[in-house]
């Protein structure tokens, strides 16, 4: 193997977040950007071919070694522990704090139609949402927006990968 | 004595009315307000009923489904207010329904990517948190509520009225029932809803076993699976992982 490949594959595995592409150039200052991508691409191919237990995914702006998906009932054995799932109002908090950010809570509330503070609280303390800033308005309410967490939980490289919200259909379109 | 058991059953007023005109098969841009508050204020009832928590909001939204209902039944008066001629008074109520709609897909979308910690794991990532006792870390059933709270209103529908008025001496706790219930499914392995009552149809029986099985599904120590809309009920123990 490529002494390149070989320490770029090393820094991944040693890394406990994603690595982002920008900080392996800081350590191999001598490697252009683009050929960094490239071998990083190119090893994510190659764990791709090799079908194993292991792939090279990008989450969170970054790249990190996770376990194929198929083979999650085992590895749910050997952790033994309830994966944490997050409730029907939970989801649809984050949902709704994720495509609208940044936003405050009375926004949550009136899409929700209910008081999301308990389902908020809980995204705070999972670190799925942070506080952003507070609104330049009276009361000051804090703003909210999803963090980097978020990302790597939902396995999503940045916040565009997200699927378009249906787009809601033109009432007037219907009435007319 | 009087048991105040809550229970986040609905995820809100807005989801309540999606379900109900699901059930019926409705166009959201055409609701029958007259049907549709009066199924919406039944399931309030029986909400309550039940004792059952109910936050402000659905009674909130109660009286707009009752105040859009009356607008409609007004004729148009005529040289009145030129600019809202022909607004149909259900519009806000549709946009507001159609917008938390695509929000709960948007969530239901969420939940299907491989998670981190559930489907996809990272090297020598430590053993998933202790979920929290928080009241909005309840389980996802593989039954929605929805489904047993209509199971729960076909068996009451079928009571025979006559029956009620036996006064019933057996004296019955809710945990009595909790406990009945786990000997049975730790015996049995799985045991349907209509297993469960037997045949013994008093409507405190009924009721206690349906608040067994809810606050059951809550401690997460049952799952309930259904065959499909309509089907039979089984409730199996949560297997310990």
């Amino acid at each position: 193997m490529e002494q390149k490949i070989a320490i770029i594959e090393a820094l991944l595995f040693a890394s406990e977040t994603p690595l982002a592409a920008e900080r392996i150039t800081e350590i191999l200052p001598d490697i252009e950007r683009t050929e960094i991508v490239s071998l990083l691409r190119g090893l994510m191919r190659e764990y791709e071919v090799r079908g194993g237990g292991i792939s090279l995914q990008e989450v969170a702006g970054g790249f990190q070694f996770r376990t194929r998906t198929d083979l999650a009932p085992w590895i749910r054995k050997l952790k033994a522990g309830r994966p944490a799932m997050l409730s029907p109002a939970a989801l649809e908090t984050l949902a709704v704090v994720a495509y609208r950010q940044p936003l405050v809570k009375s926004e949550i509330d009136r899409i929700r139609g209910v008081d999301a503070s308990g389902a908020l609280k809980g995204l705070l303390e999972k670190k799925l949402v942070r506080i952003v800033g507070r609104k330049d308005v009276p009361g000051k309410p804090i703003i909210y927006g999803t963090t980097r967490k978020f990302l790597e939980v939902f396995n999503l490289k940045d916040l565009s990968e997200l699927p378009t919200l249906r787009e809601l259909k033109d009432l007037q379109e219907q009435q007319e | 004595m009087n048991y105040e058991i809550k229970l986040d059953i609905f995820e809100g007023p807005l989801d309540l009315l999606l379900y109900l005109i699901r059930k019926n098969e409705i166009d959201i841009y055409n609701i029958p307000i007259a049907l549709i508050t009066e199924q919406y204020l039944s399931y309030l009832d029986m909400m309550r009923s039940l004792n059952l928590d109910l936050a402000g909001e659905y009674l909130v939204l109660a009286s707009t489904l009752v105040h859009i209902k009356s607008k409609l039944l007004l004729p148009p008066v005529e040289g009145e207010d030129e600019e809202e001629e022909g607004e149909d008074p259900r519009s806000e109520l549709v946009r507001q329904l159609l917008e938390y709609q695509a929000f709960k897909e948007a969530a239901l979308h969420l939940d299907e990517r491989p998670l981190l910690e559930r489907d996809v794991f990272k090297r020598g990532a430590p053993a998933a948190e202790p979920v929290s006792s928080g009241q909005e870390e309840e389980a996802m059933n593989e039954v929605d509520v929805f489904e047993l709270v209509a199971a729960f209103r076909r068996i009451v529908a079928g009571l025979d009225r006559k029956e009620d008025l036996e006064i019933d001496v057996e004296k019955m706790s809710l945990t009595d029932r909790i406990n009945e219930i786990m000997e049975r499914l730790s015996e049995e392995g799985q045991i349907t809803f209509a297993d469960l009552l037997g045949d013994r149809m008093e409507r405190r029986r009924i009721i206690y076993t349906f608040l067994a099985i809810l606050e059951l599904m809550k401690l997460r120590m049952i799952r309930a699976y259904q065959s499909g809309p309509f089907g039979t009920i089984r409730l199996f123990p949560a297997v310990e992982g």
